[in-house]
C-alpha cells in the first residue's frame, strides 16, 4: 500500500486523537510561545482608555455557554479594564442562556479582586430581556423602562448607580461582547448608526470577519476577534488568562490544520497524477 | 491542587459538566447511548431553563407586575389612582400586548388558529421596519461612505493599502454583475475579483478553525483546571 493510499484510507478518528493530543499538550507543558497585540486590539485598549475615568459605561455581553472559551477572557479583561479607570458598569444580557454565566463571571472577578465595590453601586447586573433589537431600540428611551428589574429581581430605579441613567446618551461608550445574533452588528446597526453611541466591540474568532468593514469605517473603535483577541487585550493589560494559557494549544491545532489541508492536495496530487500516467 | 470536591453544589455542578463532556466527546468515536443520553437532557434542560428566564426575566416584570400596580392604583411617585403612574412605570395599556402575546398559542388550537396571524403581522411588521432602517443607517450609508477613500493620503504604504482597497471593491462588486458574459475586460476584471474573494474566504475559514479549536480548549481548560485541578 501507497503512502497516499494509507492517507487516503485514514480513519478520520486518528486525526481527531491527534488534535486531541496536540491541544493537551501545550495545555499541560505550556510552550510560551511568542504573542503580539495587533491593531484592532491595541485601538480597543486606547478606545477604552479614552474613557473618561468615572464614566457610567454600558457592557452588553451577549453570549451564552458556547461561547465561554472566547467571551469570558474578553469580558474579565474589559470589565478590570473599566474597573479600573473606576468607571460604573451596567451590564446587559440579549442572549437567554447568557444572564447566569454573565453574572457568575463578572461576580467572580468582583468578588475577589475589587471587594470594595458594591453592587448597585458600582456596578450592576440588569439581566437578560427578550427581544433582540427591540430592547436596544426600548433602551434607547429609556433604560429603566426596557430593565425594570435587574438579574436579582431587585427594582433598578431605587439603585444609586442607575441615577441620572436616562438612555444611550448617559454613556461615553457601549462595550459589547458578543457571540452571534443579537449582537455586534445588531448594536452598530441599532444603537451606533442610530444614537451615535461610540462602541467597541469583542466577538468570536467565526464571526470576526464580518465586523472588519465597521472597524474600517470607524463604526468600532475596536476589536477583539476570538481567542487571539482575547490573547492579546490580556496582553495588552498585562494579565496572564485563560485565553493566554490556550494560545499555545491554538498555534498547534492550526498548524496540524494546515499540514492536514497540505497533506491532503499532495495525495490528491499524487493519486491524479499516477492516474494520467 | 486537587479535584473538584463531591460535597458542594458547585463541585457536584462541575462532575455533572465533567462527565457529560466525556459523554458528548465519546461521539468522535461513533454515536452511543451516553452521547443521546447528553443531547436529550441537554435539550430538557434548555426548554426548561428558557421557560423559567422568561417568566422572571420578561413577563414577570414588563407585563404583570406593572399590570398588577396599574389596576391597584400604585405608582412609583406618591400619588395614587388608577392614572398615577408614571410613563414608563405601571402602563394599563400593557394588556394590549399581553392580549397579542396570548394570541399567539391559539396555533394551538385549529380553528381559531387564524388569530395569531395578527401577532405575528405586528412582530414581522417591527422587526421588518427595525432591520431596514437599521441596515439603512449602520450598513448601506455607512459602509459607503467609508468606502469612498482617496487613493492618495500622503503617505505612501497608506495609498497603497487604499488603491488594493479600491482595486478589490471594484473588482468583487463585477464578480457579481451577471448581465454580461465575463469576457475581455470583466473576464479579466471579474478574475481578479475573485482573487480578493478567496483572500476574503480563507480568511474566513482561518477565523471559523480558530473558533472551533477554542472550543476544544475551553472544554479541556474546564477538565484540567475546574474538575482535575492539575492545571491553574
Amino acid at each position: 500500500m501507497s503512502l497516499a493510499t494509507f492517507f487516503e484510507k485514514l480513519d478520520r478518528r486518528w486525526i481527531f486523537l491527534a488534535m486531541g493530543l496536540l491541544v493537551l499538550f501545550p495545555l499541560l507543558f505550556p510552550l510560551a510561545l511568542p504573542l503580539f497585540v495587533s491593531s484592532p486590539v491595541a485601538s480597543f485598549v486606547k478606545a477604552v482608555d479614552s474613557i473618561p475615568d468615572g464614566s457610567k459605561v454600558l457592557m452588553s455581553c451577549d453570549y451564552d455557554p458556547s461561547g465561554i472559551p472566547e467571551m469570558v477572557p474578553m469580558t474579565r479583561t474589559a470589565l478590570r479594564h473599566l474597573l479600573d479607570k473606576k468607571c460604573k458598569v451596567i451590564i446587559t444580557v440579549l442572549w437567554n442562556g447568557g444572564p447566569g454565566l454573565v453574572d457568575k463571571v463578572v461576580r467572580k472577578v468582583v468578588d475577589e479582586e475589587y471587594p470594595d465595590l458594591k453592587y448597585g453601586v458600582d456596578y450592576v447586573n440588569l439581566g437578560y430581556k427578550a427581544g433582540d433589537e427591540a430592547v436596544m431600540v426600548l433602551m434607547g428611551q429609556g433604560i429603566v423602562n426596557a430593565f425594570p428589574k435587574d438579574y436579582r429581581g431587585s427594582d433598578t430605579r431605587s439603585m444609586p448607580i442607575m441615577r441620572g441613567v436616562r438612555d444611550y446618551s448617559s454613556f461615553p461608550m457601549l462595550v459589547n461582547i458578543s457571540s452571534g445574533y443579537p449582537g455586534t452588528k445588531e448594536w452598530v446597526q441599532q444603537v451606533q448608526a442610530r444614537f451615535h453611541l461610540p462602541m467597541v466591540a469583542g466577538v468570536t474568532a467565526v464571526s470576526a470577519p464580518e465586523f472588519y468593514p465597521y472597524l474600517q469605517s470607524g463604526q468600532l473603535l475596536g476589536l477583539l476577534g476570538g481567542m487571539a483577541g482575547a490573547a492579546e487585550y490580556e496582553k495588552a493589560r498585562g494579565e496572564k488568562g485563560s485565553a493566554t494559557r490556550g494560545m499555545d494549544a491554538q498555534s498547534l491545532a492550526h498548524f496540524f490544520v494546515a499540514f492536514c489541508i497540505l497533506l491532503g492536495n499532495v495525495v490528491q496530487w499524487t493519486k491524479r497524477r499516477r492516474a494520467g500516467a | 491542587m486537587s479535584p473538584a470536591p463531591f460535597n458542594t453544589p458547585e463541585g457536584i455542578g462541575i462532575w455533572i459538566g465533567a462527565l457529560l463532556t466525556f459523554c458528548v466527546f465519546s461521539f468522535l468515536y461513533k454515536d452511543n447511548p451516553f452521547y443521546k443520553l447528553a443531547e436529550h437532557l441537554f435539550v430538557g434542560v434548555s426548554a426548561g431553563y428558557y421557560i423559567i428566564l422568561n417568566w422572571w426575566t420578561v413577563i414577570y416584570p414588563n407585563l404583570l407586575e406593572p399590570l398588577t400596580k396599574a389596576f391597584a392604583g400604585k405608582g412609583v411617585t406618591e400619588r395614587t389612582g388608577m392614572f398615577a403612574a408614571e410613563l414608563g412605570d405601571y402602563r394599563g395599556f400593557l394588556l394590549f400586548p399581553a392580549l397579542l402575546g396570548v394570541l399567539l398559542f391559539t396555533r394551538l388550537f385549529g380553528r381559531i388558529g387564524w388569530l395569531s396571524r395578527w401577532s405575528l403581522a405586528i412582530i414581522i411588521g417591527v422587526y421588518a421596519g427595525l432591520q431596514t432602517t437599521g441596515f439603512a443607517q449602520g450598513d448601506f450609508v455607512a459602509q459607503v461612505q467609508a468606502s469612498l477613500q482617496p487613493l492618495w493620503t500622503g503617505n505612501f504604504l497608506t495609498s497603497v493599502s487604499a488603491v488594493i482597497f479600491t482595486v478589490g471593491l471594484i473588482t468583487s462588486l463585477l464578480f457579481f454583475f451577471f448581465s454580461r458574459e465575463h469576457k475581455g475586460a470583466l473576464g479579466v476584471a471579474s478574475r481578479i475579483g475573485v482573487f480578493f474573494l478567496m483572500v476574503g474566504f480563507g480568511a474566513g475559514y482561518g477565523y471559523t478553525v480558530m473558533s472551533r479549536v477554542s472550543l476544544l480548549i475551553g472544554r479541556f481548560q474546564f477538565l484540567l483546571e475546574d474538575w482535575l485541578g492539575i492545571v491553574r
